[in-house]
């Protein structure tokens, strides 16, 4: 028996349903609600825009905004500049048959709690925690350094986890990087440095790029780290949001709040845009 | 092309019915779960110390879906069919608000001890509406302060005043909620918990602000307890029995205080909903809850220790030690009540709180 010429049509849009219906299902039709939910009134009824005035009125729900993107900002830069060389040295100076074992171990956290590894930072960066006991027990310091329930804490615990994430898409994207680029650099006469600054790098760029873009959407979006290991000493945007939750059940400021940092996320994409497509050549 | 092998549309066709028959099945799975009691709770209530017993003697499994806040409790009724949940545990203030949206049903007094609840912790205000009782306390305690008394002078925990003073600084922990840690506020600069307006906000922010500065973290349940447990700091605003009791075995030392200005009254209630299919069941749950063995297990729950309502609770001595039981009628003559602001100063009060977060 052959298929019919209609079936055939629909095949890929049968393959594509599921897809579509699971993106409809749990992200369009969530998003649509979220959307009508911010422009209603908590109190009362009745459509507007308050919601989205409170974000540009109250200087301290803006400050959230801004220590969420100081932070992400933060733990994005310091995740690549640690990443780069984490990769590059797995990819270029490991051998080969050691790689596969080298990149488990470095992605080894990946396996435990996200929560677990919070709280296992906040014994480590805690008064009496090792950090702290060390400095003190070597003479270094007399009193404990305030480490934990710090933006520093929240730092330390968001690059801890990204940086497994960048070594691995920096790894990728060097290990397809043909050593051929490499040596026709080195046979116009580049130096070792001049080759990384104006061939390795740019070509790696994609990886750096798609990276960095997942960890800025991942830190931004974050509410377990800052609410474990910043000690509530500041609030960045998931806490703002989950605060009007809690107690006054204020769903549509939190959607309104939620979509605000969602077009945040969407102008990081645009600015990235350039080279989350690049291909190279 | 010819195809003894399926084409992939016939397949998930197929598959789709598949899925159709497990649906069908799980739907029914579902209906045959209807004779259980479905409770929304809070972390003290899921204990299975204290489930357990019940579900033995009556042959039924308590379903219990945990929850923070009266918003996301009520979001999750909101969310759910009519008769999807049989109980509640709900802050006593807030019962007004369950019965505003027309959720629970009134309950039986002469069915439940109420007279051998302390008389304090009735709460009539919030859990009488137009008449009728729709809550009933079954456990309360203090916002206060906890502390470790190896570490500070306990006759300096007599005072709120100590909270902002320069000696303690670093060494204090907040509770992150912002009515109790209000009324501690109040409190301190010596206004009635239960008369705040508006027009009290900009000296109470003042007296947030003074407590946030020495303040090395504002922290939820668990961080604030860590952080007394683990000598970061060395006392927690908000504190109490809730934080202390549950670690007395492990850490003696710690120890809660009602200073001269007064505490903040906790208490949570149980009520039961309009729309349970189960109200015998659900009647028999809370009955079990207020008797003297449930209030002692749900005291002294895993989650958090708290006071029973009840002055039976056939609680151990060691343990109405802990709790400080025989102390109570003097703690609640001190205590006031937690503040049940309108919808529009609870806003106002927790932005205010927001301010006091964000504040260097």
């Amino acid at each position: 028996m052959s298929t019919t010429g209609n079936d055939r049509r629909a095949l890929p849009w049968a393959l594509v349903t599921p897809a579509l219906g699971w993106t409809l299902a749990f992200f369009v039709l969530p998003f649509i609600a979220m959307g009508l939910s911010s422009l209603t009134a908590h109190e009362g009824g009745g459509f507007g825009l308050s919601n989205y005035s409170q974000f540009f009125t109250n200087p301290s729900y803006w400050q959230a905004m801004v220590n969420s993107l100081q932070v992400t900002a933060i733990v994005t830069v310091v995740s690549v500049l640690l990443a780069y060389p984490f990769a590059w040295i797995l990819a270029e100076q490991v051998p080969e048959r050691w790689q596969r074992l080298a990149l488990m171990l470095a992605v080894l956290p990946f396996w435990t709690s996200y929560v677990v590894r919070s709280y296992s930072w906040l014994l480590v960066l805690a008064q009496n925690g090792v950090i702290n006991r060390a400095l003190t027990g070597s003479g270094l310091i007399s009193e404990p350094l305030q480490l934990a329930n710090t933006r520093l804490a929240t730092v330390t615990g968001f690059v801890h986890f990204f940086v497994m994430l960048l070594t691995l898409t920096i790894f990728a994207n060097l290990k397809q990087l043909s050593p051929s680029y490499r040596k026709a650099a080195a046979d116009l006469g580049a130096g070792p440095v001049r080759t990384f600054l104006h061939v390795v790098l740019p070509l790696t760029l994609p990886g750096i790029m798609v990276g960095a873009f997942l960890t800025f959407v991942l830190c931004i979006g974050d509410y377990i780290t800052p609410q474990i290991l910043g000690g509530n000493n500041e609030l960045l945007m998931p806490q703002l949001v989950m605060m009007q939750i809690g107690r006054r059940g204020d769903f549509p400021l939190a959607s309104a709040l939620s979509i605000i940092l969602m077009a945040v996320v969407t102008v990081a994409y645009l600015a990235c845009a350039r080279w989350l497509k690049i291909e190279r050549t | 092309m010819t195809s003894n092998i399926r084409n992939p549309l016939s397949t998930l066709k197929s598959n789709l019915a598949a899925a159709r028959a497990a649906a069908a099945l799980l739907i029914a799975a579902g209906g045959a779960q209807a004779a259980d009691l479905n409770a929304l709770i809070w972390c003290d209530h899921s204990d299975p110390a204290l489930l357990q017993p019940f579900e033995q003697a009556n042959n039924i499994k308590v379903n219990v879906k945990e929850f923070e806040g009266t918003g996301a409790g009520l979001a999750i009724v909101e969310q759910s069919q009519p008769g999807d949940w049989d109980v509640m545990v709900i802050d006593s203030i807030d019962v007004p608000r369950g019965v505003e949206k027309g959720l629970f049903e009134p309950l039986p007094e002469d069915k439940l001890p109420f007279a051998d609840l302390f008389p304090e912790v009735k709460m009539d205000k919030s859990t009488i509406v137009d008449g009728k009782r729709y809550g009933i306390t079954e456990k309360f305690g203090y916002n206060t302060i906890g502390f470790n008394k190896t570490k500070v002078d306990p006759a300096d925990m007599q005072s709120l005043a100590s909270l902002t003073s320069d000696k303690y600084k670093g060494k204090v922990a907040i509770y992150d909620y912002y009515l109790p840690v209000i009324g501690m506020a109040a409190l301190a600069i010596g206004k009635k918990t239960a008369d705040l307006t508006e027009a009290e906000l900009p000296a109470l922010k003042a007296e947030l602000l003074k407590m946030k500065a020495n303040a090395k973290l504002v922290g939820e349940v668990t961080a604030s307890q860590t952080a007394l447990a683990t000598g970061e700091v060395d006392i927690l605003v908000g504190g109490g029995e809730w934080v202390t009791a549950g670690l007395a075995k492990e850490n003696p030392a710690l120890d809660f205080s009602i200073p001269r200005e007064g505490a903040v009254l906790w208490s949570q209630s149980l009520a039961m909903f309009k729309d349970s299919k189960n109200k015998d069941m659900a009647l028999k749950f809370i009955q079990y809850i207020l008797s003297p063995e449930g209030q002692a297990r749900l005291a002294t729950s895993s989650c958090y220790w708290g006071m029973p309502s009840n002055t039976k609770a056939a609680l151990t001595d060691d343990q109405k030690k802990v709790l400080r039981f025989d102390e109570q009628p003097g703690f609640l003559a001190r205590a006031q009540a937690y503040p049940a602001p309108n919808a529009d100063l609870d806003k106002k009060m927790q932005d205010m709180w927001t301010e006091m977060l964000q504040a260097k």
